[in-house]
């Protein structure tokens, strides 16, 4: 199914606050098995310059991932969500995300396109401090995998 | 402590690392991530849309592969862009070994504002899981 084209281009309002919670950094590099001091100490952050300790780099898909998915989900865009994968993800720094931040987050459409019965769905995620201070860019794309014929 | 740009030149291999990835470690990532989308921890669903099995999720391999790259670092607050695409998935059988990331990064351009792009290779039994994975960091 084509996406609606009438999408790109389209910027959202800016998401709810995102409170980045020095446990909630520690629990996340925790998962990733990431024992790095500045993520965990405090003392090792602020021997870095940091004001406290910061987030792991991909840390701010937590913050942005919303903000996309809740476009991907709008039913007049036509994006099955059901068959939905990660094709790509970059993010470039301003500085580190770091815990006490107040984090609002921009979404725009960038590309909604079908390539071999795929549905690409690209969107950029704009990540500021609510003092407006940039502090990183996301750029994700997701590609709802085209419907498989039937015993492939 | 960080590297210096003048110690590094292109070609300059960071050390590798490998890294288990078990059924509990996608289960704590779904946790902390609040990625809890099935195909992450059941195997009946993950098959049943013709997956070979459960998979991790592409940002916690991603989330290791650039491990290489901030351990080598020091101080992660010098990586200045990091992008990969997903390209193929990473299976992790229900048992205690689970899946084994292999991940090694070199050197392939050195820039004038002592900026530096490492090129990331992410494999999982012998396929390379990750497509144009790179990073750009900032070197002292």
């Amino acid at each position: 199914m084509a996406l609606n084209q009438e999408f790109v281009g389209r910027s959202f309002p800016p998401s709810p606050v995102y409170q980045v919670g020095r446990e909630k950094i520690r629990e996340f590099a925790t998962a990733i098995g990431d024992s790095n001091p500045v993520f965990h100490d405090l003392a090792a952050a602020t021997a870095l310059g940091y004001a406290d300790i910061i987030a792991p780099p991909t840390f701010a898909i937590l913050v942005s991932l919303k903000a996309v998915t809740s476009v991907a989900h709008d039913p007049d865009l036509g994006l099955d969500y059901s068959r939905v994968v990660h094709g790509d993800q970059r993010f470039v720094y301003a500085r580190p995300i770091c815990a006490g931040d107040e984090l609002v987050v921009t979404a725009t459409i960038e590309s909604a396109r079908t390539v071999a019965g795929n549905d690409m769905l690209s969107a950029r995620a704009d990540v500021a401090t609510t003092a407006g201070e940039h502090v990183v860019t996301t750029y994700s794309t997701i590609v709802a995998r085209a419907a498989e014929e039937a015993g492939s | 402590m960080t590297p210096a740009f003048a110690d590094v030149e292109v070609g300059y291999e960071l050390p590798a690392q490998s890294f288990p990835i078990t059924r509990a470690d996608l289960v704590r990532y779904c946790g902390a991530s609040g990625d809890f989308n099935i195909i992450h921890w059941n195997e009946r669903v993950a098959t049943s849309v013709g997956l070979p099995n459960v998979i991790a999720h592409g940002m916690f391999t991603m989330a290791e592969a650039v491990r290489v790259v901030t351990d080598w670092l020091g101080d992660p607050g010098a990586l200045l862009d990091y992008g990969c695409r997903f390209t193929r998935p990473v299976v992790v059988p229900d048992d205690d070994n689970g899946a084994t990331l292999t991940v090694s990064a070199k050197i392939t351009e050195k820039r004038d504002d002592n900026t530096v792009v490492i090129t990331i290779s992410a494999s999982c039994d012998d396929s390379t899981v990750l497509g144009k994975a790179q990073a750009v960091v900032r070197l002292p």
